[in-house]
């Protein structure tokens, strides 16, 4: 990256096809995208993560409990629920939109679940299923009143906060909570379901294998086609570290109960959410109507139809979120959903890097975010700090967040390339 | 282009064509349909009619135009005269408030660029309509991606190479986002896009507008060898030169009407001028004095013929434009 960028290389210069130069040339021009790319103010999941790591060690500092395998087990249990509002948060900011009600929904669609599971004792699968086409209708007709009214997302969502939160009330009735059994599926996965090791370990193992197989791949593949593609000492290098990354992961929660099956769940969502993004035509639409609603639209991309996946793929997975947090608490009750879980959803795709502007961001944002947050949360938590802190430090690493969103802007701006 | 290539719309247009036109009514009248450009090969495009306005601003009223398969159609006029909105209309962008859309054979309706695309109706606009957050192959293929449920990145982008390679981009990378790019390159992308799939129409609104030299010519002779192929290619320029390097025919909106239908070979940059402008009296007399002086393909019957009568097609007209090119 020492390099700096030049304008126009020789790569695509005029006349007939011409066999461009050397290998080192290509991944030279493709460092130098990336350094432009850095320069112009497109930060990727470098901020978050430099951010993660400043928060765990000033909170191992400020109390050593924080970094032990318990606290960390339960840190990654916690993360879920929030994790996967988040998840759906991202898929609206993507397109230009805002979801404010994703915590009235989730806890409404934990009210659902609660009443049709344990009060009318239908089978937790038809109520969970129930749940999520109830949600996934909520997303529908958003995006209706958003096609074909015109109504801004942020009013439409505002609307669906209080009035969400309403109807959540309402079914729960007087008494207010319902408790779910103990014994029941949902609670066990959400609490005490835990991976065996020799099976944590392998899906380590077979993650670094595909990792490396997929990259190789696409490698020989470009080769083949005489495009620039990543060495081989980069696609070992990148697979033998995330294998002895996870690995000494794996290893310290195995100290304690280990990796909970809600975690690997929530990590599956964020793979086949990035795989969406960004490996198929649908995905690039969504950046596409995030980047330029118009060109999006004059390109023939079916831009309400996009929008309308969006907002039903933000809906339901606060559903599946509210789910597993009533699960995890083994009660829907009328503070479900409520309090902080919609701030910190949203705060937590921001802070991940995802811009609130539309266009830029990812399913890693979703994971990483909730991280930050529950990390700050957990580690205030345990030097006793009640949440009174934990909104005050919550809310300005939002700021920071949303600070370093509009900086990054600026310097695309002032790049000449925003 | 050679002079074998028919011209089918206007050979040889002079002034008694024009006449209508400069005194206020449209040239393409809807009894200069049946006319024998039919036998010739009818117009892959035809307009008839076309008004549209933005709440008080009339953009264009009551506007006709045809394109032929391998016939280039430069429409001039001044700003604001509404080129850009018959462009947008013509790609689903605005839905006309009156008027026919004739495609290939039957009348269509442009209800959305989608449908455009469909059709195969290809659009670089003015407002070049790019993702800037999306990198150059992204934005190429937007839309009609290779393989959408497992992307094809390597066909993609080889395809994006040879086309970029073939208008002479002077771009960095492929993979930078457009937001990276001049407004040359940009302009360059956007043309690109055109490219690929099938169109049978491109319209190329004002598509030299940001390019160097070497560009401007590339996309001269791309849209020359767009000819050959048979396409039908509409282009808005404001540069003559542009316009009477590649063009066939001239079509000059003013105000948002029809104001003269030329012969890209025939006309003198006076004539466009004029009509552009306005000066309706003075092309009338100027055209008069340049048939008298010059005498060449002024001939005697023209006052007879019908509007687009391809008989004397391949005259002077064409004889000069295969020079020109
Ligand atoms: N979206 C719009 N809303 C309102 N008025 C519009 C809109 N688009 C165009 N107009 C008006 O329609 C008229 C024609 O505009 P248009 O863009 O078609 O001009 P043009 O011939 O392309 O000009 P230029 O040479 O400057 O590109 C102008 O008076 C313009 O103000
Ligand atoms: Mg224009």
């Amino acid at each position: 990256m020492t390099q700096p960028a030049t304008v126009t290389s020789p790569e695509l210069s005029p006349g007939p096809p011409q066999k461009p130069t050397t290998w080192s040339d290509r991944a030279r021009d493709r460092r130098r995208a990336v350094a432009a790319r850095l320069r112009g103010g497109d930060l990727g999941l470098l901020p978050v993560l430099a951010g993660l790591v400043v928060i765990w060690v000033v909170m191992q500092i400020l109390n050593p409990i924080f970094m032990s395998s318990a606290n960390l087990t339960n840190l990654a249990l916690e993360s879920v629920p929030v994790g996967i509002i988040a998840l759906g948060v991202v898929c609206v900011l993507l397109v230009g939109q805002i979801d404010l009600s994703v915590g009235s929904i989730s806890g409404l669609s934990a009210a659902v679940l609660a009443v049709l599971f344990v009060d009318r004792g239908l089978p937790a699968w038809l109520a969970v299923t129930a749940s999520l086409v109830l949600a996934s209708l909520i997303g529908w007709f958003y995006a209706q009143v958003h096609n074909r009214i015109g109504v801004p997302s942020f009013v439409i969502t505002l609307g669906g906060l209080l009035g969400f939160l309403g109807v959540q009330l309402w079914i729960l009735g007087p008494k207010g909570s319902i408790n779910l059994p103990y014994d029941s599926g949902l609670v066990a996965f959400a609490q005490l379901q835990f991976l065996p090791p020799w099976l944590a370990y392998t899906l380590v193992v077979v993650g670094a294998a595909v990792l490396y197989g997929t990259g190789a791949a696409r490698a020989a593949e470009r080769r083949r086609a005489g495009l620039a593609a990543a060495s081989r000492r980069l696609l070992v290098g990148r697979s033998l570290a995330l294998l002895a990354g996870l690995g000494a992961a794996v290893w310290y929660l195995n100290r304690d109960r280990g990796v909970g099956w809600m975690f690997v769940f929530f990590l599956a969502l964020v793979l086949v959410l990035h795989y969406v993004l960004s490996r198929t035509s649908f995905g690039k639409s969504m950046y596409a109507v995030g980047g330029n609603m118009e060109a999006a639209r004059r390109a023939g991309v079916n831009v309400k139809a996009v929008l309308t996946m969006a907002f039903v793929l933000c809906t339901t997975l606060a559903c599946v979120g509210g789910i597993l947090s009533a699960s995890r608490l083994a009660a829907a009750n009328q503070s479900s959903g409520g309090g902080d879980v919609n701030l910190n959803a949203i705060a937590a795709a921001v802070i991940g890097g995802t811009s609130l502007f539309g266009g830029r961001g990812s399913a890693f944002a979703a994971l990483l975010g909730v991280l930050v947050i529950q990390s700050i949360s957990s580690g205030l938590t345990l030097l006793n700090l009640d949440s009174a802190y934990r909104f005050m430090v919550t809310g300005g690493v939002l700021l920071l967040a949303v600070s370093l969103d509009a900086v990054a802007r600026r310097s695309r701006v002032s790049h000449g390339r925003a | 282009m050679t002079a074998a290539t028919p011209s089918p719309c206007l050979p040889n247009a002079s002034l008694p064509d024009c006449l209508p036109v400069l005194f206020g009514r449209s040239v393409m009248t809807v009894e200069s349909l049946p006319s024998p450009r039919a036998s010739s090969g009818s117009p892959l495009l035809s307009l008839r009619g076309i008004s549209k306005s933005f709440g008080a601003v009339a953009a264009l009223t009551d506007v006709d135009l045809d394109v032929s398969a391998g016939q280039v159609v430069a429409l001039v006029g001044d700003n604001g005269a509404g080129k850009s909105t018959l462009v947008k209309v013509l790609s689903g962008v605005h839905q006309p408030d009156a008027g026919t859309v004739g495609f290939d054979t039957g009348a269509v309706s442009v209800t959305s660029p989608a449908v455009a695309q469909r059709l195969g109706i290809a659009t670089v606009f003015q407002d070049l309509a790019l993702c800037e957050n999306l990198n150059v192959v992204e934005n190429l293929f937007l839309g009609r991606e290779l393989r959408g449920l497992r992307l094809d990145e390597v066909a993609m982008e080889v395809r994006s190479r040879a086309l970029l390679g073939e208008l002479s981009a002077k771009i960095p990378s492929v993979r930078v986002p457009v937001a990276a790019l001049s407004g040359g390159q940009r302009q360059t992308v956007a043309i690109a896009r055109t490219l690929l799939g099938d169109p049978k129409v491109i319209i190329l609104d004002e598509p030299t507008a940001a390019l160097g030299v070497a560009q401007t010519a590339e996309v001269l002779n791309l849209i020359e060898r767009l000819r050959e192929r048979g396409l039908g290619v509409i282009m808005v320029s404001h540069n003559m030169a542009d316009v009477r390097a590649v063009a066939d025919t001239v079509a000059v909106l003013r105000l948002g009407r029809n104001n003269g239908l030329f012969d890209a070979a025939e006309a003198t940059a006076s004539d466009l001028v004029a009509a552009i402008t306005g000066a309706t009296d003075n092309v009338v007399s100027r055209r008069a004095g340049r048939d008298r002086t010059m005498g060449d393909g002024a001939d005697p019957a023209v006052g007879d013929r019908a509007v687009g009568d391809p008989a004397p097609g391949n005259g002077p007209a064409a004889a000069h434009k295969g020079e020109a090119s």
